[in-house]
């Protein structure tokens, strides 16, 4: 544990007060310009033309149907990535396997490759003139263009998410606490209810969070599979992209509006979990 | 319950934790796995818990084979070095924990988890303290709550892994005698592992002594302290002397030209004074006093260097009038001599 200084104390490093003041007024003046007045833009051209017009854009069946398939996309994508993400950093975490480093950096992959690249291997693998394009169509499956390769585009991009945040938590904790639920007389099942998950919760909660953001604003590898049938297969992105090429700027902004509210109230969500989260058991790693 | 170890054999890659261990707990008895840090004696313990299972060899629990029991049938009470509490779980939740997992057809009443819980919150004193969690106590107050987990359950042993490792000496002090005033009242045969000899000399009721994977010793703490069957036992149940020596008709003498034998000395049984009485006293330099504490501690060194600790009872030393620096012999009383074999 690591002890406050006393608010008396002099601090070992001392800066000159320019050079605070400096460091301070760089980095608002930097998340001022590059994030706050963008963001201040979007609500302020949704609202342009007044609390009616932004209320009417959502009377458009395309965009509630686009706002209806980013919500299923994400309700699907979520799950999948938290059972994958408990498991992974599970195995991670707990066991010593040969290929543990390379399983590591395959969760990773979704970070550093292009989203584009990642839906164009979709597109590879189940579009018509894929791998399995012939066989999915002789059987009258459509992926791509489809919901189904949206689903399957949000789930990788948002894989590694729930994993990341949970691999430093259950590594720090080891196994003693399972342990002693073992010889208490816990069942396996017992121990990953009752001692696993609920020492988890903090970080699952907060990969959950920001896999949801990330699922429900991806674009790039969506807009590859989606091929943006209006009312059918638009997500709010791909909406936002065909409304505002239509010129139809208050509801391309009032759609981006929710996806920026969305962010704020995650941002929000984020800071009270971090927040209770040390409160009840030190700081998150 | 009695447990037995029967030629336990285990190895981590090249390591060998475990060398063909044999060892008998007797039942009801209070037994200290005593060693320095790698010798096995977790290991050790793990093994008879289940928690890791031995390469060869097997473990019996009143002379029945449980080797290939799981650590959740056979019923023992571990307590972890670091306590290993449910940090998400009130003082109460943990102790409950064991009856509460239980299937419904064993599982006790409500009423019934609660007179047993509350026994055991008055048992170490934590009545008041109910409601708290983990991160909200003392490391003896958390070590406290482990203990009482663990018994909640009514095991059949109960196993202690460096139990008070992690505590400062005073809290130590005090939980060394409450644990062996528990076991006297509880009964439960007990094994607990420390590297601490003080420890296991003042709890225990038998010890086995531990090095690099094997047993060299077990016998209560009296035997072992004063008949150590090695120089390793010798050594590691507190401080002592060394010089080379022989043996002329049978009497030891100090002579650091000789090999062949190595002669051990605990500091209280070192006279000191002016004048030589004898042929095995040194002459010796005085270097180092400290006064303070029950005994006089004084460190000399010889003619050729060595370094010697001697203690003196406070009123010899008062009556010597010794100071720092001052030319002394040190003759010893009481000796014990190994062949210089197991000694590097």
């Amino acid at each position: 544990m690591v002890n406050a200084l006393p608010a008396s104390a002099a601090p070992a490093v001392t800066e000159s007060a320019f050079v605070k003041r400096l460091l301070i007024g760089t980095s608002v003046l930097f998340l001022g310009a590059f994030l706050l007045v963008p963001l201040g833009c979007v609500f302020a051209a949704a609202f342009g033309q007044g609390v009616a017009a932004y209320a009417a854009s959502f009377h458009d069946p395309d965009t509630l149907s686009a706002i209806r398939l980013t919500l299923l996309a994400a309700i699907i994508a979520v799950p999948c990535n938290v059972v994958f993400g408990v498991a992974a950093a599970w195995a991670i975490g707990k066991f010593e396997f040969f290929g543990k480093s390379f399983l590591i950096a395959l969760i990773d992959l979704p970070f550093s490759i292009s989203p584009v690249v990642a839906g164009l291997t979709y597109v590879l693998l189940f579009g018509s003139q894929g791998w399995f394009g012939g066989w999915l169509s002789a059987h009258n499956v459509q992926i791509i263009f489809a919901v189904p390769g949206i689903v399957l585009a949000t789930i990788f991009v948002t894989f590694p998410f729930v994993a990341r945040e949970l691999l430093p938590t259950i590594a720090s904790q080891g196994n003693d606490e399972e342990e002693a639920a073992l010889t208490l007389g816990a069942n396996g099942w017992q121990t990953f209810l009752k001692v696993t998950l609920p020492n988890m919760k903090w970080a699952l909660l907060y990969g959950v969070i920001l896999c949801n953001a990330r699922a429900m604003g991806e674009f790039g590898a969506v807009s590859v599979v989606s091929g943006h049938i209006r009312g059918l297969t638009n997500t709010m992105p791909l909406q936002i992209e065909v409304l505002y090429n239509d010129y139809q700027f208050v509801p391309a902004f009032a759609v981006a509006s929710l996806l920026a509210l969305l962010a704020l109230a995650t941002l929000v969500v984020k800071s009270v979990v971090e927040w209770r989260a040390a409160a009840i058991e030190g700081p998150l790693p | 319950m009695s447990i037995a170890v029967r030629n336990v054999r285990k190895t981590f890659g090249s390591f060998t934790a475990l060398d063909n261990v044999s060892l008998d707990i007797p039942q009801g008895k209070l037994v200290a796995l005593l060693g320095p840090s790698g010798s096995g004696k977790t290991t050790l313990l793990r093994i008879i818990a289940g928690l890791e299972s031995a390469d060869s060899g097997e473990v019996q629990f009143d002379g029945r084979d449980i080797s290939d029991r799981t650590a959740r049938e056979r019923r023992v009470g571990f307590v972890f070095q670091h306590y290993a509490l449910f940090r998400h779980m009130t003082v109460l939740e943990n102790i409950a924990f064991g009856l509460r997992v239980r299937p419904r057809r064993l599982r006790p009443s409500r009423a019934e988890i609660a007179a047993r819980v509350g026994q055991l919150l008055d048992l170490i004193q934590l009545r008041n303290q109910a409601g708290r969690y983990p991160a909200q106590l003392s490391g003896g107050q958390r070590q406290r709550v482990a203990l009482a987990r663990a018994l909640a359950v009514e095991p059949s042993v109960l196993l202690l892994d460096e139990p008070f490792g992690a505590l400062d000496a005073k809290v130590r002090q005090e939980l060394r005698r409450w644990l062996r005033e528990l076991h006297d009242e509880v009964g439960v045969t007990s094994v607990f592992v420390t590297h601490d000899q003080d420890e296991a000399l003042e709890v225990a009721d038998q010890i086995a002594v531990m090095n690099a994977g094997k047993i060299e010793q077990v016998g209560t703490p009296d035997e072992v302290y004063h008949n150590p069957a090695s120089s390793f036992v010798y050594n590691f149940l507190g401080n002592v002397n060394l010089f080379h020596g022989r043996v002329d008709n049978g009497t030891a003498r100090i002579d650091r030209e000789a090999t062949g034998h190595l002669l051990f000395v605990r500091p209280h049984a070192l006279e000191i004074g002016r004048q030589p009485v004898g042929p095995n006293s040194l002459r010796a330099r005085t270097t180092h006093i400290n006064a303070a504490g029950p005994v006089v501690k004084i460190e000399a060194l010889t003619e050729w260097g060595a370094r010697v600790h001697v203690e003196i009872p406070q009123d010899r030393f008062a009556a010597l009038g010794l100071r720092k620096d001052e030319e002394v012999f040190i003759t010893p009383r009481d000796l014990a001599i190994f062949t210089d074999e197991r000694v590097s």
